[in-house]
């Protein structure tokens, strides 16, 4: 069935999207990330203005990580202070992110550096946590060695400790913060709610048990996202509500089977599948860059 | 000194010989959530006083274009190793959709002179001032806009698709493609004698969102804030629809 979307002005098929909604909406329950990094792209393929689909794709992270998040809510798995001191960073560092974002636009070949942004992000997390998985899995085989004991590093010499119960942590809330706001700047040039890197950082940075870093992430994504759509309904008016219908009625229910499959799974074995997808997302585009495309031309709407 | 200018009135305003008699299978095409595109026949006949002319066949040329824009296309080139858009040529002027069909070969219906006149085949509606500097080869831009566009559907070149009966009645079918802009799209009709346009006739078939696709587009640009929250909530709501819903048939 073909629907026509009022504000992207393409025609597409309904299922198409409610399909593609749902497989992204799976791998955002389990993984704890919105989904923008896979989806995004997509939409690009099947013919959405890059514009629209940014924006609308903000607004359907919001609908699948809401789902989410209450799953991991009733289970006790967010970390609601945490949440809140990352959402804190998070939103000044979509701020910054935003003013960076028109500077670059201004100097021109943004989309190139948007797409050299995907590939070394995705790449350097995508690769780091394949091995340290890998790595946690090898361990976990071998019987009888003693479980890792958590480092004290420099991180736990700095001030305004704060204690985060659910996580189990007392630390500072400068770097939560800086994680925060660094994620916030990648998420506004990127176009991506940004957990496939907040993630590892709450888990390697932070230290924080896997089963809590999902709930916390997606917690936080629900914010910014909403801050994104926002800015992009009244700036540009790049929001299709029409698109966002289509991939969230896939999206959250393919949030509530994600979850599910997320329980049942061990924490090595859900970093390695997240590593392996970050890491063919990231390939694809390094092809894209390095391969003679077979349309060397491409037509851009504005003037001038 | 009447006399002449008289002569002179009736030389450079020949009588109509032949006229155009148009009909449109419609003259609007409505928009909605299930637009996947949409057929427009047009169909029409010669009105002449006197018998029809010896010499050349008559021939027809239908040209439907929609609104113009302003478009920029840009060209990759290899710089240290990775594919980046290098080369830029803003157009200053091209339809969003174009389509020219014809009773014959557009080269031997019309002549050049005429097609610069009326703009025409698709080369000539395409509006382009010239390259900025360091471009020598601009025309690959406008043949790379034509190329894309002619893929999309959205340009198309339909010769030998109007049937001419007699000399008198033609009808001829365009297909306009689902991702049509809105718009008044300009329907122009040319008879032609030896490349000579002997009459024009003008239409404009308006392109309408409707229902729905008009509610939200209205409302994304006149209340911005407002279809912000409104995505917000539907967002919010079918996260916790769902959530509840599983929560349900689990339990």
């Amino acid at each position: 069935m073909q629907i026509y979307l009022p504000i992207a002005e393409v025609s597409v098929n309904a299922f198409l999207l409610l399909g593609l909604g749902g497989i992204v909406g799976i791998l955002s329950g389990m993984f704890g990330v919105g989904g923008g990094f896979l989806m995004t792209p997509l939409l690009f393929f099947i013919g959405i203005p890059p514009a629209v689909a940014v924006a609308t794709e903000a607004n359907q992270i919001v609908a699948s990580s809401f789902s989410g998040v209450l799953a991991h809510l009733r289970r006790r798995t967010v970390d609601l202070k945490m949440g809140t001191v990352l959402l804190i960073g998070g939103l000044i560092g979509a701020a910054l992110g935003v003013v960076i974002f028109n500077y670059l636009k201004a100097l021109g070949q943004v989309d190139l550096l948007v797409k050299l942004c995907y590939v070394v992000f995705l790449g350097v997390v995508g690769s780091l946590m394949f091995v340290e998985s890998l790595n946690a899995i090898r361990r976990s085989k071998r019987p009888g060695a003693a479980p890792k004991r958590k480092k004290h590093n420099w991180i736990h010499a700095l001030p305004f400790k704060m204690k985060f119960r659910v996580s189990g942590l007392y630390i500072s809330v400068i770097p939560p913060v800086i994680v925060g706001i660094t994620v916030g700047i990648l998420a506004a040039i990127m176009g991506v709610g940004g957990g496939f890197i907040m993630v590892p950082a709450m888990i390697y940075l932070l230290g924080m048990p896997t089963k809590v870093v999902v709930g916390t992430s997606l917690f936080q994504i629900i914010f910014v996202t909403a801050f994104t759509t926002l800015l992009h309904a009244t700036t540009n008016f790049t929001v299709d509500v029409m698109l966002a219908v289509l991939l969230l009625l896939g999206g959250v229910i393919g949030a509530q089977i994600g979850t599910q499959i997320g329980v049942k799974m061990k924490a090595e074995q859900l970093r390695i599948l997240l590593a392996i997808m970050v890491l063919a997302v990231c390939g694809k585009l390094a092809f894209d860059l390095l391969v003679m495309p077979s349309e060397l031309y491409s037509i851009g709407f504005e003037g001038h | 000194m009447l006399r002449l200018a008289l002569a002179f009135i009736l030389c450079i305003t020949p009588v109509m010989a032949e006229e155009v008699v148009l009909g449109l299978s419609q003259d609007e095409v409505a928009i909605t959530a299930t637009f996947d595109g949409d057929d427009i026949l047009i169909f029409g006949a010669v009105k002449r006083e006197k018998p029809i002319p010896e010499g050349d066949p008559l021939e027809v040329i239908v040209a439907v274009a929609g609104p113009s824009e302003p478009l920029t296309v840009r060209r990759k080139d290899k710089r240290l190793g990775i594919w980046v858009n290098v080369d830029a040529v803003v157009i200053d002027e091209a339809p969003s959709f174009y389509a020219v069909a014809s009773t014959g070969p557009l080269e031997q219906v019309l002549s050049n002179t005429e097609d610069l006149r009326h703009k025409i085949s698709i080369n000539r509606a395409i509006r382009f001032v010239g390259a900025p500097q360091g471009i020598t080869d601009s025309g690959k831009f406008t043949e790379a806009l034509i190329r894309i566009r002619k893929e999309a559907e959205l340009y198309q070149t339909l010769e030998n698709q109007i049937d001419l009966v007699q000399q008198t009645l033609f009808r001829t079918q365009i297909n306009m493609p689902a991702n049509l802009v809105e718009g008044g799209y300009k329907t122009r009709i040319f008879l032609t004698r030896a490349g000579e346009v002997i009459d024009t006739y003008e239409r404009v078939i308006d392109v309408r969102k409707v229902g729905l696709e008009r509610w939200l587009y209205n409302m994304a640009h006149e209340r911005p804030l407002l279809y912000g929250l409104m995505s917000l909530a539907i967002a919010i709501a079918a996260g916790w629809g769902a959530s509840a819903a599983f929560r349900m048939i689990k339990g």
